[in-house]
């Protein structure tokens, strides 16, 4: 028996980008040329596999996420969203989004991928200055981005840009400029992150040789406070931590992933969940190097590498860890489905007790919480304080 | 038995690395003691700490057979002292084996202020000394100023001190010659009389038990003879006495003025101290030698094992110690925020630092060591004393008579230029000039100081003050009463076990000030804002406040991060088994040691 819960949805990764960034550190990589017809059928191949490991669920969402998918071809969208409804019903209203980067290339196959089904957009602007773009290694310039979002919006029905903030030198007053020219193009969503030093990086390299100058942590909290306010103040208040939209113009797909949801995942380094009642979930993951995941498919159908069963403690973390990060928190039956009975026992009760007096968290009516606005900017200490 | 006047007992004695081990090392190879093979550098620094770092832990000896010019055979003892303040007492007792001494000063450095320090204790002891420079063949060697500097500062003829090069061995048999004919031989009243010897070191061999060295003043000690250690009153029978060539070789007894080695199947060296006197169980002197005391910690601190599952191994290695090591003492102790540990006494900083550098590289372990303090004798109001090894046993000050601190008397040489430098520092230590001297371009004070400032920081900041150019001796002068006060540091309102510190009432304000900064910087950031105070009793003198974590959240967590993120997640979980918890805060362990070590 299986159970859904707060929905399903598949993802789809094109692990291929024209430069690297270096602040990124997804699975992504550059290659001279891609076989795209390969790359297609291999796609589709694995797209079924997935079907007949998890069958009968309705699809919300698809997601095509790299990696940059908008060098994908709008046929190669198309097949894969094809084999989508082959393999599942699809809800009539499914949330289909593409991530695309704002190069006047891209944006000239806007119209292709709608035509495909793509019914959202998510556009890797990351700032709207010049400067800004090119330490952040981006090869489009602001001028190209404003274009881009404009052509986007006349396409699709939903458009979300991220932008990256606290980066090297800038200053509140900077960013408060640059987030209210952001909330001008009225896009109905909003991801505005901190710039995260991630392992691996060029800029993880830099930062530790002391050769980025990163704002410090009051000056973060400080950009941190005014993109609330000023996205509140638009009317695209925060629903998760770095994500901000009108109401109804969530991103499905993203909750599914932030409810402990059932997802699938199909392309190199690909991850999926799905889970088992009474708090088990089973991870897959797929070959992350692009080749190998390539021939594993074209020899056996799927690009599966491992799949690890998580329960117990590391389920109500990860649960935790991904809920709380919500506005709303969890409701009590979503945690008890998502962690399995008697999930209360296993946290740190007079951490919680703590966290819910100084009004980091708050214990919902319903026997659910949710991280208050006190909490959540220092939510990898409350969840620390919490895990027991 | 060899006649008194054919034997001649030496002490050598120097600052550090002014080549005494060296010089022992050439007239052991003169004599023919080992031959070319056996020698390898300093034969008489058995332990490996001992050789890297220059220093003599434990007196060593050697026998030889020097036949002299005149075609008589001597036998010369000599005994390589230990050449460290800390071991001041084992000095001066294996000093007192001996009728004279060689003070080696290094032509190239100079009078330093181990040199004088030692040489004092020669003449305390009414030794005959021996001035010897060493190092002539270097090029900086400047030999004319250095025996100047020997008669200024120490205070002794030095107009015909021998030249030599210990490492090349220029001269060296002109200082065999000198030790025949310019120092005494031992007097005795006979190997007849009652036993008397004086238990010059000892040292715990796995196989024998303890090994005791021993000079016989009068009477004779052989194999199978019941003794007596008169101070601590255990009796033993004797199953093996020798001498050291320096390799041991049986003998059948010593008579006096020999200087040799028994065994008596003893397991614990607490039995035979040194300094103590030994007699024949069955017909005993009439009174011991005078002058005997069994050394005592002064300095104490906390050792803990890093691990918390190392404390079993940490407690047999203390034992393992402890066997060959009589003043080295410890006890269990527990820490709130270090766990299980030991505290340890020592006879000062560098028998800490040997102690602790053994137990880390002999036995393997990683361990935590809490500031050093030293022992307080408290008077209680009803009369009663006690001594305070650890200062968070301080009781109410309303139930204190007195607390006394030990104080010291120290010698410190610097360069002239440096001098301002040194006397600021001795009087923001609390000291009190006994004298000041010039010797060649340097300066010589000697002041009297408390132990406490002493352990301290006093060696870096004299370190920094002479940029390096200082030496620094001491000994300790005895207990006086001062105005000390208990000063305790508050995290979120509780006091840190290991962070109180007994300081004189008019430094604690600085001190705690000092504290609360290192931990500001040492103390993450937390939920909430954390207070930090240095408090004498009810009174807070200083405050630092760690503010509020402010920003602390991933920017970004997708379905492809789950698992990775939870696993950073997990080593935070994993953290906190090593964290102190503070009423609502939760303080990493390591934030601590930052402080502890504070004075290092």
């Amino acid at each position: 028996m299986t159970d859904a819960g707060p929905g399903f949805g598949v993802y789809v990764h094109w692990p291929f980008c024209r430069s690297r960034c270096p602040y990124c550190d997804f699975n992504s990589h550059v290659r001279e040329a891609v076989d795209e017809a390969a790359w297609r059928g291999a796609l589709v191949r694995e797209t079924a596999h997935m079907a007949a490991v998890a069958p009968g669920r309705p699809v919300a969402s698809v997601y095509f996420g790299g990696g940059t998918p908008s060098l994908m071809a709008p046929a190669t969208v198309a097949a894969v969203l094809d084999a989508v409804a082959r393999g599942w019903t699809v809800a009539d209203d499914a949330e289909v989004t593409l991530e695309a980067n704002p190069s006047s290339a891209e944006a000239g196959r806007f119209a292709g991928y709608r035509a495909a089904g793509v019914n959202r957009l998510s556009l890797g602007v990351q700032a709207l200055d010049d400067g800004a773009l090119r330490a952040l290694g981006r090869r489009h310039d602001a001028a190209g981005a404003r274009a881009a979002l404009g052509l986007a919006r006349r396409a699709f029905p939903r458009v979300s840009f991220d932008l990256i903030y606290a980066r090297m030198g800038q200053t509140p007053a900077a960013w408060e400029r640059e987030l209210s020219e952001a909330l001008d193009f009225g896009t109905g969503h909003l991801s505005l992150y901190q710039l995260a030093i991630e392992p691996g990086t060029r800029f993880h390299v830099l930062a530790r040789r002391g050769a980025l100058d990163l704002p410090a942590e009051d000056g973060q909290a400080a950009m941190y406070e005014l993109t609330q306010a000023l996205t509140e103040a638009a009317g695209l208040p925060a629903y998760e931590v770095s994500s901000h939209a009108r109401p109804g113009f969530e991103s499905r797909h993203n909750l599914t992933y932030w409810r402990s949801g059932e997802w699938v995942g199909v392309g190199p380094g690909a991850h999926g969940r799905l889970n088992r009642a009474g708090g088990v979930s089973v991870q897959r993951r797929q070959e992350r190097a692009p080749e190998t995941w390539l021939a594993a498919v074209s020899r056996r159908g799927h690009g599966g590498a491992a799949a690890e069963t998580v329960a117990g403690g590391d389920r109500i973390a990860e649960v935790l860890m991904m809920g709380l990060r919500l506005k709303d928190g969890l409701g009590g039956a979503d945690l008890a489905r998502a962690c399995g009975p008697g999930w209360e026992a296993r946290i740190d009760a007079a951490g919680l007790d703590v966290l819910a007096a100084e009004g980091f968290l708050e214990r919902l009516g319903d026997g659910g919480l949710r991280a208050t606005a006190r909490g959540w900017p220092v939510l990898n200490a409350v969840l620390a304080r919490l895990l027991a | 038995m060899t006649a008194l006047d054919r034997i001649r007992n030496v002490a050598i004695v120097a600052h550090i690395d002014h080549g005494k081990s060296t010089l022992a090392d050439r007239l052991i190879e003169l004599c023919g003691g080992l031959d070319r093979r056996e020698m390898r550098g300093q034969v008489l620094d058995a332990m490996d700490i001992e050789r890297e770092r220059g220093i003599t832990i434990k007196a060593q000896t050697a026998r030889l057979d020097y036949v002299a010019e005149d075609g008589r055979t001597y036998l010369v003892n000599v005994i390589d002292t230990p050449g460290h303040v800390d071991f001041t007492y084992e000095v001066s007792r294996s000093l007192r084996a001996c009728e004279g001494a060689l003070l080696i000063v290094d032509a190239t450095q100079g009078v330093e202020a181990q040199t004088v320090a030692n040489a004092w204790l020669a003449v305390e002891a009414d030794l005959e000394i021996l001035p010897v420079i060493n190092k002539i063949d270097l090029a900086a060697a400047d030999a004319g100023k250095t025996r100047a500097d020997i008669e200024e500062a120490v205070g002794i003829a030095a107009s015909d001190a021998i030249g030599v090069s210990a490492k090349t061995g220029e001269n060296m048999p002109a200082v065999l010659r000198a030790i025949v004919a310019g120092l005494p031989p031992p007097r005795s009243a006979g190997g007849d009389a009652p036993l008397k010897a004086l238990l010059v070191d000892s040292r715990y061999d796995p196989y024998l038990g303890v090994v005791i060295l021993a000079r016989v003043i009068d009477g004779r000690l052989r194999k199978g003879q019941r003794v007596r250690m008169m101070g601590t009153g255990a009796a033993r029978e004797i199953d093996r006495v020798g001498v050291m060539t320096p390799k041991p070789a049986p003998v059948d007894a010593l008579g006096p003025g020999e200087i040799g080695f028994f065994t008596a199947a003893i397991k614990d060296i607490a039995e035979c101290r040194v300094g103590d006197t030994i007699t024949d169980d069955r017909a005993p002197a009439a009174e011991a030698l005078p002058g005997f005391e069994p050394s005592v910690p002064v300095v104490f601190c906390g050792l803990y094992p890093a691990d918390a599952a190392d404390y079993n191994d940490l407690r047999d290695s203390l034992g393992k110690l402890r066997l060959n090591d009589a003043s080295f003492h410890f006890e269990p102790e527990t820490s709130a925020a270090l766990g299980l540990g030991f505290r340890c006494g020592f006879l000062g900083l560098l028998h800490l630092e040997i102690v602790q550098e053994r137990l880390e590289r002999e036995f393997g372990l990683d361990l935590i060591a809490t500031a050093p303090g030293v022992v307080y004798r408290v008077t209680r109001g009803d009369g009663e004393t006690f001594e305070l090894h650890n200062p968070a046993d301080l009781p109410d000050p309303v139930l204190i008579g007195q607390v006394e601190e030990p104080w010291i008397r120290a010698t410190i040489v610097a360069p002239d230029g440096r001098l301002g430098a040194v006397l600021r520092l001795c009087t923001d230590k609390r000291g009190e000039q006994v004298q000041l001297t010039y010797v060649g371009g340097r300066a010589m004070a000697v002041y009297r100081l408390p132990l406490a400032e002493v352990v301290f920081d006093f060696h870096d900041r004299l370190k920094s003050a002479t940029r390096g150019y200082a030496s620094f001796d001491y000994r300790l002068d005895g207990y006086r009463a001062g105005d000390l006060v208990r000063m305790d540091i508050l995290v979120n309102g509780e006091a840190v076990d290991g962070l109180s510190a007994i300081v004189e009432r008019s430094l604690a304000e600085g001190r705690g000030r000092a504290v609360c900064e290192k931990l500001k910087d040492a103390i993450p950031r937390q939920l909430f804002k954390v207070p930090i105070q240095a408090a004498i009793g009810g009174r807070i003198v200083a405050r630092e406040t760690i503010p509020a974590l402010r920003k602390d959240v991933l920017a970004k967590c997708y379905g492809g991060d789950v698992s990775r993120k939870r696993k950073l997640l997990d080593r935070q979980k994993r953290g906190k088994k090593r964290m102190r918890r503070f009423g609502n805060v939760e303080i990493p362990q390591d934030a601590f040691l930052a402080a502890l070590k504070l004075g290092d």
